[in-house]
């Protein structure tokens, strides 16, 4: 007899918080209160507030605790469990009403969000397929396999314009289409897990979260396609994910639900799983191949494509995590159901990890189409300490910045492309007054210097050149003929690197030049980082005015670059000061600034 | 597994089992007293009458959840019934043996039992 469940957020975001020992505390003191039986504690993927994390829900209450720590277990046991008492101090603030509390719909985080691709997120326990099938888990392919022929099953993909969700936006069902009028024989199926982007984790998420889900996705799209064998390629620094997709597919072959002769239909359906070494490069779709097949990851130039000519040779679907989580919610629903989401050329909803300046870092999924404003300010609850937006960063190392004048477009893959941005795969950076973006164009190329793979020219020292020009600006070196260098390089990698990693490695660079101008040519032509980020144009003063004379700052400076007798205006050496901002935090008179 | 009607009928029975961890939803709300007053007057039982109960008609759109002191101690064990417009029924010095009843005639066809309720019993 279980009355009540108690969900203790599993996914890496509450994990590193400390999720795990929650969870084997609540073990403990429910058994000393003696409700061992009456309560049942269950480890979930991702709510999405990692923020607040560790999140724990209590139902049948839904009562929604955050930033629980280990001492806060027994609390919870002996008031809520034990007693029907809410802890309140511990509740979500924005879910306390006077006597009750409110749904976690109606607050500001979720009331925007529409949950597709991350339904059971957070909902069930991911390292029990029963739980999965409650939520109907598998009904998706026992329907298409009963019901369906494969070419109904593409054309329900094709007509609800899911597009795919790894970045490149490319139409799903005509990707199988064209896998499924290959002629028939040894055909695969990869789920491309190998998310490399700095700042991404949703398709971590749904693996941790519902690593079914993906499972189910790809023997449908085996049935779409005549494969009955896949791969899921994901990278080795996702543990949690590797060890829940180990699980679920233990389960599933158990069940009966991967194997020989699924659900007595005739069909089979396997999967195996390849871990990456987690090269961002590998993620792209021919260098994935490559990597599956035993070879070094670099890209396959294309045509041929994967779909007529993948791996080891064969037709051959490469999807991504996020793309694959809508499939089964496609079938069942059904494609007019899907397609009513979303804006004209984007169906759906697109899921975002948001992080950077911004309240609510976590996880959100949107329908296509809500605005960059909704997603900043209401759902992540707005910039942190009163400071002003300035950029958001869309598309990782392959996107661009958008400034403040654009956030009011509804996002979908053509905006964003549009305002020279791209969707990307979901990692969505807000920036503010503090960030210089001549230094986060050089931070992503740092990133893609250091990944690409070097097999073409264009990209492998046309990128390098890059970032030593804007190692020259940040430095304050630069002259005026070198940003044209620079944008003269951005166009000639974009059209002739052979993949997608330097085809769109210029793409930070270009969209800071063309909103952001003026930082650039305040670096180079008034040597100057307006926003104060940029060390080499630094430079540290201290007014006489203000003064004491107190010494306070000489004692913390690490290179005695501070002169001055007690009592009187002390001096900076600039010679020896390494601008580390020590002086700035000591000085109690705020007498020292740094321009 | 070997056919669509086992995994209808897995769904279907892990479907009771999860019923707690909806977000609103439910048709009822069966809400037991269970503060130290209820408890020692035996709550306990009761409590986990209605558990069963709702789980062996699987009622999946019924939530049986426990509250703190209701505030009339000397009435416990006090149910309280909550509909889907919000209307309350108060049943108390509830046992585990007029729970089926209860149940079955309340909950699930929607009469109260009106000799159990507080309006009968307060005079
Ligand atoms: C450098 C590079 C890295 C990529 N990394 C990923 C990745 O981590 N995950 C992913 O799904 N797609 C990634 N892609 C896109 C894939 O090549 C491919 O388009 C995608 O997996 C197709 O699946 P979809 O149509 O479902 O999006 C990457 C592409 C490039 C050029
Ligand atoms: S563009 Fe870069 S990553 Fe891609 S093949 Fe060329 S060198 Fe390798």
């Amino acid at each position: 007899m279980v009355r009540s469940h108690i969900l203790v957020c599993g996914g890496t975001g509450c994990h590193s918080s400390g999720s795990d020992k929650l969870y084997t505390l609540f073990e403990s003191e429910l058994a000393a209160a003696g409700l061992g039986d009456e309560v049942k504690v269950i480890k979930t993927g991702c709510f999405g507030l990692c923020a607040l994390g560790p999140v724990v829900v209590v139902y049948p209450e839904g009562a929604f605790y955050s930033q629980v720590g280990a001492e806060d277990v027994k609390e919870i046991v002996t008031e809520h469990l034990l007693k029907g008492r809410l802890v309140k101090r511990l509740l979500y603030t924005e879910t306390v009403a006077e006597d009750t509390i409110l749904s976690l719909d109606s607050t500001d985080f979720y009331r925007k969000q529409k949950r597709v691709a991350l339904q059971n997120c957070g909902v069930i326990d991911p390292e029990d397929i029963n739980e999965y099938v409650a939520y109907d888990g598998y009904m998706a392919l026992a329907k298409v396999l009963t019901e369906m022929k494969p070419e109904d099953v593409v054309a329900e993909i094709l007509n609800s314009g899911l597009r795919g969700r790894g970045g490149g936006g490319f139409p799903t069902g005509t990707k199988w289409k064209f896998a499924a009028a290959q002629p028939a024989g040894e055909k695969y199926v990869c789920c491309n897990a190998d998310e490399g982007d700095p700042g991404a984790f949703m398709d971590r998420s749904v693996l941790e979260g519902d690593p079914h889900c993906i499972l189910e996705a790809m023997a449908i799209a085996g049935y779409a396609i005549g494969a009955s064998h896949g791969y899921i390629y994901v990278r080795a620094e996702y543990p949690i994910a590797v060890k829940r997709l180990r699980i679920a597919i233990a389960q599933a072959r158990e069940t009966g639900l991967l194997g020989g002769n699924i659900l007595g239909s005739g069909f089979d359906f396997d999967v195996d799983i390849r871990l990456g070494a987690g090269a961002f490069v590998c993620g792209e779709e021919t260098a994935l191949l490559n990597s599956i097949e035993g070879r070094r990851g670099d890209p396959r130039p294309r045509p041929p494509f994967p779909a007529v000519k993948g791996l080891f040779g064969k037709p051959t679907i490469i999807n991504n995590v996020e793309t694959l989580a809508n499939i089964p919610r496609i079938i069942l629903n059904g494609a007019d159901w899907f397609a009513a989401m979303g804006t004209e050329k984007s169906k759906g909803t697109k899921v975002f990890a948001l992080g950077g300046k911004i309240n609510h870092t976590g996880l959100v999924e949107i329908p296509m189409g809500t605005t960059l404003r909704e997603i900043i300010e209401e759902i992540g609850g707005g910039i942190p300490d009163g400071k002003k937006f300035k950029a958001v960063q869309t598309g990782g190392p392959s996107g661009g910045c958008i400034p403040a004048q654009h956030l009011d477009i509804p996002v979908d893959y053509d905006n964003l492309t549009a305002i020279g941005s791209i969707m990307g795969s979901g990692g969505m950076i807000v920036m503010d007054e503090d960030n210089c973006m001549v230094d986060i164009a050089k931070f992503f190329l740092e990133f893609t210097v250091d990944e690409s793979c070097g097999k073409c020219t264009p990209c492998r020292v046309g990128i390098r050149r890059m970032l030593e020009i804007l190692e020259k600006i940040t430095a304050g070196q630069a002259v005026p003929e070198d940003l044209d260098t620079l944008e003269g390089l951005c166009y000639f990698i974009k059209e002739n690197a052979l993949c997608g990693l330097g085809q769109t490695a210029p793409n930070p660079v270009l969209s800071t030049l063309r909103y952001f101008r003026d930082e650039y040519d305040a670096h180079v032509r008034e040597k100057r980082c307006p926003a104060g980020v940029c060390k080499k144009l630094l430079s540290y003063t201290i007014d006489p005015e203000k003064c004491r004379g107190c010494t306070l700052c000489a004692r913390n400076c690490p290179t005695n670059a501070i002169s001055g007798e007690l009592k009187k205006p002390h001096v900076i050496d600039t010679a020896k000061c390494i601008k580390c901002g020590a002086c700035i935090d000591s000085c109690k008179f705020a007498a020292i600034y740094r321009r | 597994m070997k056919s669509l009607a086992e995994l209808q009928a897995l769904r279907d029975e892990m479907k009771t089992k999860i019923g707690v961890r909806k977000d609103g939803g439910h048709r009822m709300r069966v809400v037991v007293g269970m503060a130290t007053c209820g408890i020692a007057a035996g709550a306990r039982p009761v409590f986990a009458a209605f558990i069963k109960e709702i789980e062996t008609r699987k009622l999946t759109d019924v939530v049986v959840a426990q509250t703190g002191c209701i505030g009339i101690c000397q009435f416990e064990p006090v149910v309280e019934i909550y509909g889907e417009g919000g209307e309350k029924t108060t049943y108390v010095y509830v046992t585990p043996e007029k729970v089926p009843r209860i149940v079955a005639q309340h909950v699930v066809n929607g009469t109260p039992v009106v000799e159990y309720t507080i309006g009968a019993n307060a005079k």
